[in-house]
Parts: structure tokens; C-alpha cells; sequence
């Protein structure tokens, strides 16, 4: 190798390196804004030059988020919404991503081809009969229409079929032989199992649904009912212009259970992305 | 050879088939997927195909909905701040999936040429973190960022000189802003989507080239673009169908303006169908805008028969 490409390839090198570290202080600067925004007096919070690093930090602003809007009910919505589904769709899914994965039955194919029909339309565009429908049920304006709503999920089922269809078949043979119910076999075996896609499948639907805005904006009225990401957009606008770091500090709140989360998981959130992409 | 066992090889090979081997397996088969078909029926089907009738309906909720025919589509049709909803979210679309597609490729590649695990975690970890926040949250922390007279961007703009910009409060800055603010959010999907799948090149074609003395830059685009392709593919109809769903952000951030320049389409549904409870006008909208999705997700598999590698 002349030396000449040595120097070009080492300029490359740098340069990349250059790139990648600016393209992480873009991304982490806003956050890194909120939360030691979050710290500064109220007065003070949108006085610039900005603090990066919070010297004196001033936490008054977290327990002002408390007096001056119901975030804790917000909060408690949030994880009962959210944890609902989690489980709800843990179990229908698991469920019947086994059945299309291992069970034979009449019409399994139509009804999963149905399922993936139905994974192609977005939730929006079919925003007003789901609306109507949770009216019908005497469920608007309750927490709970969030919840049925998202009970059931053609994404989890396709999600956890693929993962049960890697499994090996014969160790479900070689129960019924022994004797084994359909559904001992599959909860005492294939279940057992299936871990790590419950993991991915869990980990997706709680950052969906802790950050989800839409469905809760058209389906809540009182703001009693309201979760996390409703809440603090109602709490901007109570506000005004006076105090942001109040505010900053309601949207820190809202985000820390996912850092949090993916901090112990994160394989789970890379697998959720990628679980996706292998038809 | 009993009998007993040969019936249960026989059993055995049925099932392999894919052949009911009773009554009962059939049973519990519907057994298990009953949840899951009553939600996604009740939830997601039964909404497609009520959508699409309701679209011919005029409905205010309360009284009894009257048969239009196609009297809401004639009506999107002239009504130029809808029609105009269309323009605002394809081209702000565009611009999301071009970016996102680009910059998450870039720095895909760039992490991928460091030989430390750790260092590709840490760069993995930075860009995946805007992605935690709802976009609510985003909304609220950046509105403030980009505030006109107070706003941190401009602050520091204003240290080199540079005037302030009216990133919310003009109409192509609004959008760009928006834009830019999606872009930034969304990065970590496409980042890791194409991290991972450049994982899966494999090093033995990586070296041949090599000795064949293909630089840097003509590897990557004659030999790890190609071969990551249909993840590329995967990606841009992903992130376009969110972005063709752009609703958040310009909501909380703009309410749709300033005038209508980020009034997106599901912002025009949200207005016509929620605030002046036109059920059937909104979800003749709602069917557009799927029309409109369908078609451009087959535009882009279209385009992947020519462009698309596939192993």
C-alpha cells in the first residue's frame, strides 16, 4: 500500500468518526436540553445560553408538576392502559400464533391470510368506525376503550407464528404420544419456549402504547381519564409561556419508564424492529 | 410391528401433512385462535369494511345516517384545503422516508466500519434513545427548541450571526421544521434495520472484493447496498406508511398551520370527522388516504422488481 491511499484512508477514518459523533450529539442534545432544562428555576428556564450541565440543580419543578396538574392519575392510567395490553395481547397472541403456527384446522390459511390483510391498513384510516363501535359499547371516554381495542393483534399473531414455527415438532409428538393434551402440550412445552418472543412482543406494545397520542385524543374527553402523552400536551397549554421547566419535567417523567426499561431489554427493542423486516 | 404403533406412525405422518388428525385438534385450534379472530374482526376488519360503507353515508353521529352515494368522494374532490392535505403530506412524506432512508444508511455504515463492540453500541444506544420518547413529548420539547424568539436553535444561529429563523411560524419552515423533527425522532428504526442486515453480509464476499481491489466506496455500492436491498425495500415502505400517517407532531406543534402549510391529511380527517362530526365525509378521506398508501407501497414494490437484490 503507497502511502499516499494510507493518508487518504486515515483521513476517511477520521472523518467518519467526525460524522458519527456530531450525528450523536444531534440526537442526544435535545434530550439531554429537556432534562437539565427540567432542573433550572422556573424563571430562569428559557434564558439562554442553555445550561448543559445542570450545577445547581433544582428539582421544585418536579413537585410542581404534581400541584399543578393530576400527573400522578395521568400516570396511573398510563400503567394500567399500557399494562393491560401488554398482557392481553401476550396471551391472544400467543395463542393463536400457535394455532396457525402448529395446529391444523379447516380454514387456518383463509383466516391468516385475513390476518395479514388486516396488517397492511393503518389504524387511522379506520379511526371513525372503531370510534363508533366503542361508542356502541358504552366505552367512550374511558380508559378502558384503549385497552379492548388493542386486545387483539394481527402483527403479534404473524410475530409469535414465526417464532413457533422454528420449534421442532416432534417434542409435541412425542407428548400426545405420551399421553399429553392439545393444550398441555402447548402450554407445558411450546410456551415454556416461547420467551423470547413474548419478551420482543411485550417490550413493543409498552413503548407503542406508554407513547401512543392518537387513540387517546379522540377516544377521552374528561381529562380524568387521560394517560401520560395527553395529559402533557393539555399541561403545555394550561401553562402558558412562564414556567417550560415544569412542563420539561412532566415530559422527563413521561419518557424514563422506557429508558428505563430499554436500559434492561434493549436487545428486545432491536429485536422488535428487526422481527419485522424477516418475511 | 404391534398394531398400536403402526396406527400411531400413521397419526404422526398425518399430522406432518398437515392433516386434521381428529375432531378435537380441529376444536382446539378454533379454541385458540378465537381471541385473537374476535378482537382483530371486531377491532380491525369489520372497521375496513365499515369505513368504506360509512364513506357513502352522510352521518353526524346522532341522527340517522342518509345514503349519498358517492356524493362525499365528488365533495373531497373540489375541496381544495382537503385536496390540498394530500399535497402537504405526500411531499413532507417524501422528504421523511428520502432522509430517513439516506442519514439512517449513513451512519449504518459508518457504525458498521468500527471494530469495537462497545463503540457500536454506544453510537447504537444515541440514536435509538429519540425513538423512547412519545411523540407527544417531542412535540413539547421541541416546539420549545425551535421557538422563534427564545428558542435554543436560534440562540446559537444567533451567535454566528445568523438571524432568527421563523422554524414554526413560516409555512415551509413549519413543514421543513416538522420534517426535520420526524427525521430526527425516527432514525433509530432505519439505523438499526440496516446495522443489523449489514451484519449479515457475509465477510468471505467482503474480502474478495477486497483482493480484487474494490475500494471503500465501490464496495458499498456495488456489493453491501445491493445485498442489503430488500431491507432497504422493507424499510422505505415502512417508514411511508407512517409518515403518510403524519399527525402528532403537527398537531401539537402547529395545530395544522401556520395557515394550512402542515395541515396533513389525517389532520383533515381529524377536523372534518371529530371536531365537525362528518363521519361519512371523514371516512371518505380515510379511504383516499388508504387508496393513496396502497398505491404508493406498490409504486415502491414495482420499483423493487428493478432495484431489488434478492439472494
Amino acid at each position: 500500500m503507497t502511502e499516499s491511499t494510507g493518508t487518504l484512508a486515515r483521513i476517511g477514518r477520521i472523518t467518519g468518526v467526525a460524522v458519527l459523533v456530531i450525528a450523536a450529539m444531534i440526537a442526544l442534545g435535545p434530550l439531554l436540553w429537556t432534562v437539565t432544562t427540567s432542573l433550572r428555576t422556573p424563571a430562569e428556564a428559557f434564558s439562554n445560553p442553555p445550561q448543559w450541565f445542570p450545577l445547581h440543580p433544582d428539582f421544585s419543578n418536579y413537585s410542581a408538576v404534581f400541584d399543578r396538574i393530576p400527573i400522578g392519575r395521568f400516570f396511573v392510567n398510563s400503567v394500567v392502559v399500557t399494562g393491560l395490553i401488554v398482557v392481553g395481547q401476550t396471551i391472544t397472541c400467543t395463542l393463536s400464533g400457535y394455532a396457525f403456527a402448529m395446529i391444523s384446522f379447516p380454514g387456518r390459511s383463509v383466516v391468516f391470510g385475513i390476518f395479514l390483510a388486516t396488517m397492511m391498513v393503518p389504524l387511522q384510516t379506520i379511526i371513525i368506525p372503531v370510534f363508533v363501535i366503542i361508542r356502541y359499547f358504552g366505552l367512550s371516554d374511558s380508559p378502558l376503550s384503549l385497552v379492548v381495542s388493542a386486545l387483539g393483534s394481527a402483527f403479534g399473531t404473524f410475530l409469535m407464528r414465526q417464532y413457533f414455527m422454528q420449534m421442532p415438532r416432534e417434542l409435541g409428538e412425542a407428548a400426545r404420544i405420551d399421553g399429553a393434551s392439545h393444550f398441555q402440550t402447548f402450554l407445558m412445552i411450546y410456551a415454556k419456549m416461547a420467551g423470547p418472543a413474548i419478551a420482543t412482543l411485550a417490550i413493543l406494545n409498552f413503548s407503542g402504547f406508554w407513547a401512543e397520542f392518537y387513540r387517546p385524543l379522540i377516544f377521552l374527553q374528561s381529562q380524568d381519564n387521560f394517560t401520560l402523552p395527553l395529559g402533557l400536551v393539555g399541561l403545555q397549554g394550561n401553562l402558558g409561556t412562564g414556567s417550560i421547566s415544569v412542563v420539561l419535567a412532566g415530559v422527563v417523567l413521561a419518557i424514563l419508564p422506557s429508558v428505563v426499561l430499554f436500559i434492561f431489554a434493549q436487545r428486545y427493542f432491536i429485536a422488535g424492529i428487526t422481527a419485522g423486516a424477516s418475511r | 410391528m404391534s398394531a398400536v404403533t403402526a396406527e400411531v406412525r400413521e397419526a404422526v405422518v398425518k399430522k406432518r401433512r398437515g392433516h386434521p388428525s381428529s375432531h378435537g385438534e380441529a376444536r382446539f385450534g378454533f379454541a385458540m385462535i378465537g381471541l385473537s379472530v374476535l378482537f382483530v374482526a371486531v377491532f380491525t376488519a369489520i372497521p375496513i369494511v365499515a369505513s368504506l360503507g360509512l364513506s357513502f353515508f352522510s352521518w353526524d353521529v346522532i341522527s340517522t345516517p342518509e345514503y349519498v352515494g358517492l356524493e362525499n368522494y365528488r365533495r373531497l374532490f373540489t375541496d381544495g384545503p382537503v385536496l390540498k392535505s394530500f399535497g402537504v403530506t405526500l411531499g413532507m412524506a417524501l422528504a421523511i422516508v428520502v432522509l430517513q432512508l439516506t442519514i439512517g444508511l449513513g451512519l449504518a455504515v459508518l457504525v458498521n466500519q468500527r471494530k469495537l463492540v462497545w463503540v457500536r453500541t454506544l453510537f447504537r444506544t444515541a440514536f435509538y434513545l429519540p425513538l423512547l420518547a412519545s411523540t407527544a413529548a417531542v412535540s413539547i420539547f421541541m416546539g420549545y427548541l425551535f421557538d422563534y424568539k427564545f428558542g435554543v436553535v436560534n440562540y446559537y444561529l444567533g451567535l454566528l450571526g445568523i438571524p432568527n429563523v421563523p422554524w414554526l411560524t413560516s409555512g415551509f419552515g413549519a413543514a421543513a421544521t416538522i420534517v426535520l423533527i420526524a427525521v430526527w425522532q425516527q432514525i433509530g428504526f432505519t439505523f438499526v434495520l440496516f446495522v443489523a442486515s449489514l451484519m449479515s453480509v457475509p465477510t468471505d464476499v467482503l474480502e474478495a472484493a477486497q483482493i480484487d481491489g474494490a475500494g471503500g466506496l465501490r464496495t458499498l455500492f456495488r456489493i453491501k447496498i445491493p445485498l442489503i436491498s430488500p431491507t432497504i425495500l422493507f424499510a422505505a415502505v415502512v417508514a411511508l406508511i407512517n409518515a403518510m400517517q403524519l399527525f402528532d407532531q403537527p398537531y401539537i406543534m402547529t395545530k395544522g398551520g401556520p395557515g394550512s402549510a402542515t395541515t396533513t391529511v389525517t389532520i383533515s380527517m381529524y377536523q372534518k370527522g371529530f371536531q365537525n362530526l362528518q363521519f361519512g365525509y371523514g371516512s371518505a378521506i380515510a379511504i383516499v388516504l388508504l387508496a393513496a398508501i396502497l398505491v404508493i407501497t406498490g409504486l415502491q414494490f414495482l420499483a423493487a422488481r428493478k432495484l431489488v437484490f434478492y439472494q
